[in-house]
């Protein structure tokens, strides 16, 4: 349960870095640490206990494993993470070629 | 003193890099083609194949690696490997379902066994190891002339 | 397993294929990347009117991926309200590609436009067609990273400001989705939509499954843009290309927000009175909060913007309603509003490619030297602000009747105060842009080229007769089956389990 309740306030801890910092990169490292705290509590919710890992050996037979599901879908969540990334910094860096700075207060000539 | 004149890191880098950069690359070819017997697999083999040419320009600065291996080149490989992967899904629709594994089983532990996955994760490493160096070269590449006003 | 169900990966596969293909070798040849994206999008909207008849034989159709029978695989579904909006997707992108041809003419590296429109498309056909949840969220997010990519795609300044913050407000929004799902399996270890819904069946009022209807709310809600979450669509809309514009508002916001949210809703978790209460309570918010933010606008295309809110909120407030009646209501004023808004955005971009400004104060009396856009236009915003015979009205009027029927009529009349405001507001719109002496600065201004003039009027001869809909014939082939599914809500699991 403790485990869980970590894991909700490094989600909390990249939201409020998304809410409250000025630097555009800054915000894109809080959603980088949100989004790892959900997949990391994606992977902890498929633990059972005393369970090893779900690998096939030739000479240890399977008795109590692990939920395998989970793990493969982060693997896939974990790359969507990357493309988003990615993009979000080309961004950022080619905001900064057209306004000169990095702060998001001053970046606001969109308005109405 | 010698930043100047040649780009890139100094000579023990250098030289320690041309033995390395096909180490990791064969250590990341290993992890692919044996993703279905040890846990790993396209994305992850595709990653450390990425790796070890992003540490060929870290060390000898970009233009002597983007004049051997240039953009467009690795835009291709990335087409093609998209385009296999979606190929080999179509010919399993010739054996009754979209994505179906229609190669033989074979035993399990073996390196020729389970059917098409050992080529979906080759196609999967090419387009991942395409494009995570293409992302590279493109944020490398970038130049920030600062407009004002 | 049917056989006509050997349909359904065709509308994922085929534009996947094609943007690889065009990112391959669309660089080289003149004129590839076009061609490509017009027989792509022609092709699927000849599929996806196979399908309306493949759903009117079978009712439902279900595909298990790779042979592995669903719930270990991966199913892929096609029911009524699924086909209804795939018709309602691949007509408008087909539109759009045509119209695309000619636009694009003034960007460079067209080439990979086409790659990220044809992404898009596979990536919300993906979400229209996907059984089980994960699927839904790895195409969702496919089709919403490449629209970030699209609107910054002029990169001017104000492009990449709006498309850096869609695309913040986006992942946070995609960060919420992927909670709720991490919620759902943990209490019912399967992903299959089918299943789930078997599993939380009689565990509707359980804190768990509330915490995770305000989760899907929030994330669905955001790409949705409703209020209120709706800040990021007013700045991300107008920014983007007029074809983008287009996409985004006419299609993309509909299928990644309500489609998905009614699909949750509905067949997997259930459909309680307090959700109704949220849903209608939102969608009325929307659509007041929409129409009074547009009236002080001087841009044309952030006026269309905060227009589309307010039109969302209707589809909300009819869908939520949750009555037969309602639902019908809801989803044909999908049907019409994507129709609609998609061509009023073409005008739009039509207008900036001939005179090269959006601002109402400048713009005036275009009706004589650009009399296609003049006409369609009208056609347009006729249907949207809710004029007899046109379909608009049509829709309206079934929402507004389903409000009094069910004895909310606060909100009916809200209903009726929105819609009139509406009527004044593009009223005086089309006065401002068309009517009126031409000033001197635009005599010079021409028709826009062939082929934005031809899809411009495909889509208003759509939108006057959009109407005959609800003909009863007609009704029974397109309306009918798409509110069955609401109706019949968690009894999907037995519709989809029990086929295979």
């Amino acid at each position: 349960m403790m485990i869980y309740l970590l894991t909700m306030v490094l989600f909390g801890v990249g939201i409020y870095g998304v809410l409250r910092q000025r630097n555009l990169i800054k915000m894109i490292l809080g959603i980088i640490i949100a989004e790892h705290a959900v997949l990391l509590f994606f992977i902890l919710v498929g633990y059972r206990l005393n369970g090893r890992a779900p690998i096939l050996s030739p000479d240890a037979p399977i008795t109590n494993m692990v939920d395998p599901l989970p793990q493969a879908l982060v693997l896939t969540a974990i790359v969507i993470g990357l493309g988003t990334t990615a993009l979000l910094i080309a961004l950022a860096m080619r905001l900064y070629g057209k306004y000169g700075t990095y702060d998001i207060a001053k970046i606001r000539e969109l308005r109405g | 003193m010698s930043k100047e004149r040649t780009p890139g890191m100094s000579v023990i880098v250098k030289t320690v890099t041309r033995l390395t950069a096909w180490l990791i690359m064969l250590y990341g070819i290993n992890i692919v083609l044996h993703g279905h017997v040890s846990p790993g697999g396209g994305f992850a083999g595709g990653v450390i194949i990425a790796l070890s040419f992003i540490h060929l320009i870290l060390a000898y600065g970009k233009e002597m690696v983007l004049k051997k291996l240039s953009e467009g080149l690795v835009e291709v490989f990335e087409s093609t490997g998209a385009l296999v992967f979606l190929g080999i899904a179509l010919l399993g629709t010739t054996a009754g379902f979209f994505f179906k594994n229609f190669l033989p089983a074979g035993e399990p532990f073996h390196l020729f066994s389970a059917g098409t996955i050992p080529l979906s994760y080759i196609a999967i490493s090419l387009k991942v190891w395409a494009g995570l160096f293409a992302i590279f070269v493109a944020l490398v590449l970038l130049r920030i002339d600062k407009e004002q006003g | 397993m049917n056989q006509s169900a050997f349909l359904i990966p065709w509308f994922v596969v085929v534009p996947l294929a094609a943007a690889f293909v065009n990112s391959l070798i669309g660089g080289r040849i003149r004129g590839l990347p076009a061609l490509l994206a017009c027989l792509t999008t022609f092709s699927l909207l000849g599929l996806s009117l196979v399908a309306t008849q493949f759903v009117r034989i079978n009712t439902t159709l279900v595909y298990h991926v790779g042979g592995w029978k669903p719930p270990i695989g991966i199913a892929m579904v096609l029911d009524g309200f699924t086909v209804f909006m795939l018709v309602t997707v691949n007509l408008v992108a087909f539109a759009i590609a045509v119209y695309a041809t000619d636009y694009m003419e003034r960007y460079t590296s067209k080439a990979m436009f086409y790659s990220l429109l044809l992404l898009m498309l596979s990536g919300m056909n993906g979400v229209i067609v996907a059984g089980d949840l994960f699927n839904l969220f790895v195409f969702l997010e496919i089709a919403a990273v490449a629209s970030y990519a699209l609107v910054a795609f002029g990169t001017e300044r104000h492009e990449l400001e709006a498309a850096f913050k869609y695309a913040v407000m986006g992942t946070v929004g995609s960060l919420f989705i992927l909670l709720g799902i991490v919620f759902l399996y943990s209490v019912t270890s399967t992903l299959n939509m089918a299943d789930m819904s078997l599993m939380l069946a009689g565990q509707r009022d359980h804190n768990l499954i509330l915490m995770v209807s305000v989760l899907f709310l929030m994330g669905f809600g955001l790409k949705a843009a409703l209020v209120p979450f709706h800040a990021w669509l007013p700045d991300a809309h107008p920014s983007a290309p007029a074809p983008i514009s287009a996409m985004l508002s006419g299609v993309l916001i509909k299928t990644l927000g309500v489609y998905a949210l009614c699909r949750i809703f509905y067949n997997v978790i259930g459909f309680t009175p307090m959700l109704s209460a949220i849903l209608m309570f939102l969608g009325t918010l929307s659509m007041v909060v929409g129409v009074l933010l547009a009236m002080g606008q001087r841009d044309l295309k952030r006026l269309l913007a905060y227009s589309s809110i307010s039109q969302v909120g209707y589809v909300f407030l009819g869908i939520g309603l949750g009555t037969p009646l309602g639902i019908v209501g809801g989803v044909f004023h999908l049907f019409n509003h994507s129709v609609s808004k998609s061509l009023l955005f073409l005008n739009s971009g039509a207008v900036e490619y001939a005179t090269g400004t959006r601002d109402l104060k400048v713009l005036g009396g275009l009706r004589e030297k650009m009399p296609i856009t003049g006409a369609t236009s009208f056609l347009a915003s006729m249907s949207i602000a809710g004029i007899p015979p046109f379909g608009g009205f049509w829709s309206k009027l079934l929402i507004i009747i389903a409000a009094v029927q069910a004895g909310y009529l606060g909100y009916a009349l809200w209903a009726v105060i929105v819609s009139v405001l509406t009527l004044a507001l593009f009223v005086t719109v089309f006065k401002d842009v068309f009517l009126g002496e031409p000033q001197h600065v635009w005599q010079g201004v021409k028709e826009v080229p062939g082929r934005m003039q031809v899809s411009m009027i495909v889509l208003a001869l759509l939108s006057m007769v959009s109407g005959l809909l609800l003909l009863p014939d007609v009704k029974e082939a397109f309306l009918r089956p798409a509110t069955a599914i609401f109706l019949e809500g968690t009894h999907y699991a037995q519709v989809i389990l029990g086929d295979i």
